[in-house]
């Protein structure tokens, strides 16, 4: 895994010199000359807001799988939410979302209640997929969040299926297609690669590169370790990216956005990020040090933007402890609302499966 | 009525179903300037353009995904296959994502979609290229399967599954392509789910679908020259199959055989002997026998093929096992 840079400052100058790689960089070299933009205090505050929530939101999930409330696998996002929280910013509404299992930061930052996945946590009726999916299956059409799928790897040619219906239908809009590190060795992705680039398809694929495929590190499964010259082979402009750096992540995802709206296509961003927690519930991560783990908490996405906002007066620390009290507050009703909400009827196991609505079953 | 070739009918239907519909298109393996591989697409890259007749790479799981996606977010694909054994370094997006997106998301997003490509025996290609697996797609809820045996029911039954709003496999017969048979100028469709009485017959009842269901029409003559009266139904869909049709068929004649060209274990035809068993097992006056391929992969061989796939003879071999005729 790459050591990026600490700060905020030293991770958009990195990217800046070094946008992409090779064949890529022929293409896009000119796109990525970027001036470093300057953030607001509503984007800031909204930053903090949004990746608290799903720390908070996390912690508490972690807990309730302990008490057996949650159940079957539960991938927690802890370390990773700036690769969520600055994509969001950086893209619009319309905008299609997509990705693996690891899925519960995904809608809590694109606006789902956190009421919806705490309750599909528990499979209550009220979940956003109500509790047909559970911790690998979340999706909200409201927000346009495409899933939560559980083979890794297949949601992108899903991803580069879902931007191609916007190509197609002449949208402007485009798709935000997350993959695990343990997913680009998968040959779906490849084939998805290759034909997105081809016809130039406006999906931004993401590499959440958190180090670790479930217990097996990146170097272990491949010689070629810097994931972002995957995508030279197909020509596609790539970069990696400082992903504890919420700042770093939104100007790597404008300048895809960018790419994408122009009808260039497809970009590949490697996050590098990295995840406190084990990879599911069950894994107590054995494989990596404490002060491996020391190290990234250190650059802790979250502590990253407090630090700007209180240097910067966009709030103060009472400011920001009234905001964690409200986050609290609201995981804490989610947990309610879950709680109170009821399991779905033994007649919902016959509906979803076809639209069609009087499809024969077989029932004997 | 004017008479017209299975691939012309299958054109046809695609044809008029995105002139009507214009998120309908068709993506594949050599479908666009080759004018397919089968020669199924051809002219249609002239009237729609490269914009919806799509080449592909060869890259069966990465278009397969890339149309479900499609799927997903509003459009309808045709994904062609070039045949149904090459779907099965796609069958991941066929399985797990497109019968599976409308039940994880609650109803959110379905996946309107129809793989379709030629499936089993065409003719000593050795094993690989000559296997069956509509009882594989159709093991799976979420998915519709359609297998038929005729021009005017491939039109029909085509235009259907493009306008379903659930993944449709379709799977057709390169054996079959040049197959003539009447098809209305004027435009029908023909639903999902309904089976169709070939023939009538009073001694035994015969059910069988796709190409295969010619081995069941040949015995049927046969058999009609010794006295035995043969009802052939064309089962068209093997998911949802209309077991409706086949148990009314089988309390009129008492007997049953299926022939079915895929291998014999958790097959079609295993899957309608237990419907028959548990819903007319007091009209049954034989045990209910099945034709099915020989449980080996096929060979290159004729006589092999001969030995394997099922025919004329065991047909009317089973048949007249059941009436009790020697």
């Amino acid at each position: 895994m790459s050591d990026a840079k600490n700060t905020a400052k030293t991770a958009a100058k990195t990217t800046t010199k070094k946008p992409v790689r090779k064949t890529a960089a022929k293409s896009t070299a000119k796109k990525t000359t970027t001036k470093k933009t300057s953030f607001s205090k509503e984007t800031y505050m909204k930053w903090y807001e949004d990746m608290q929530l799903m720390r908070k939101f996390e912690e508490k999930a972690g807990q309730l799988y302990g008490q057996q409330k949650i159940r079957g696998f539960c991938h927690l996002y802890i370390g990773q939410e700036a690769c969520v929280a600055g994509a969001v910013s950086a893209l619009t509404k319309d905008d299609k979302w997509i990705t693996a299992y690891r899925d519960h930061a995904h809608p809590l930052g694109l606006g789902t209640s956190p009421n919806a996945v705490m309750a599909e946590l528990y499979g209550k009726e009220t979940g956003c997929s109500k509790g047909k999916g559970g911790s690998m299956h979340m999706f909200d059409k409201e927000v346009n969040f495409m899933g939560g799928h559980g083979i890794v790897g297949a949601q992108v040619p899903m991803g580069a299926g879902i931007g191609f219906a916007e190509k197609y239908n002449e949208t402007g809009n485009l798709c935000i297609c997350y993959m695990g590190d343990g997913a680009v060795r998968q040959g779906a992705i490849h084939e998805a690669f290759n034909m997105a680039m081809l016809w130039k398809i406006p999906v931004i694929f993401v590499i959440e590169n958190n180090g670790y495929a479930m217990g097996t590190s990146v170097s272990r499964t491949s010689n070629v370790i810097d994931l972002s010259t995957l995508g030279e082979s197909y020509d596609m402009p790539s970069e990696g990216v400082d992903a504890m750096s919420v700042e770093a992540v939104h100007e790597a995802v404008a300048r895809a956005a960018d790419r994408a709206r122009s009808g260039e296509g497809p970009t590949l961003l490697e996050f590098r990020t990295y995840r406190y927690k084990g990879h599911s519930m069950s894994d107590p991560a054995k494989y990596r040090t404490r002060e491996e783990v020391n190290t990234y908490r250190k650059k802790d996405p979250i502590e990253q933007v407090k630090d700007v906002i209180l240097k910067k007066k966009y709030a103060s620390q009472e400011d920001l402890d009234k905001i964690d009290a409200g986050i609290k507050e609201k995981v804490e009703a989610s947990v309610k609302f879950a709680e109170e909400s009821d399991f779905p009827d033994a007649s919902e196991a016959f509906k979803d499966i076809y639209k069609q609505e009087d499809y024969p079953f077989i029932m004997d | 009525m004017r008479v017209i070739q299975f691939r012309e009918a299958l054109r046809e239907a695609m044809n008029e179903e995105m002139r009507r519909d214009e998120s309908v298109f068709l993506m594949g393996e050599e479908v666009a300037e080759y004018n397919g591989a089968y020669k199924v697409s051809q002219g249609m890259l002239d009237e729609f353009g490269a914009k919806r007749i799509i080449d592909t790479p060869i890259a069966e799981l990465g278009f397969a995904g890339i149309g479900v996606g499609a799927a997903m977010n509003g459009l309808r694909p045709i994904i062609e296959f070039m045949t149904f054994n090459f779907s099965l370094v796609a069958i991941d997006q066929v399985i797990n994502s497109a019968a599976k997106t409308l039940a994880m998301s609650a109803g959110q997003y379905g996946s309107p979609i129809v793989f379709r490509g030629p499936t089993g025996n065409a003719g000593q290609l050795g094993a690989q290229h000559s296997q069956n697996f509509e009882n594989w797609y159709a093991n799976t809820p979420g998915l519709k399967v359609v297998v038929p045996a005729n021009p005017h029911d491939a039109k029909g039954l085509l235009k259907s599954s493009i306008r379903d709003n659930d993944p449709v496999i379709f799977m057709e017969s390169e054996m079959m392509y040049g197959d003539k048979g009447e098809v209305p100028e004027e435009e029908y469709l023909i639903p999902l789910g309904v089976a169709d009485v070939k023939r009538q017959g009073t001694d035994v009842t015969v059910v069988s679908f796709g190409k295969i269901l010619k081995v069941a029409q040949q015995a049927a003559e046969e058999l009609e020259k010794e006295g035995i009266s043969v009802e052939i139904i064309d089962l068209r869909t093997v998911r949802p199959i209309d077991y409706a049709a086949i148990v009314k068929s089988v309390k009129k004649t008492n007997r049953l055989v299926i022939v079915e060209e895929a291998w014999p274990l958790a097959s079609i035809a295993t899957d309608i002997t237990y419907n028959v068993q548990r819903h007319a097992f007091d009209y049954l006056d034989a045990p209910i026998r099945r034709v099915n391929s020989m449980d080996v992969p096929l060979s290159y061989a004729p006589t092999l093929i001969e030995a394997v796939l099922p025919n004329v003879k065991r047909t009317i071999e089973a048949i007249k096992s059941v009436t009790y005729v020697s």
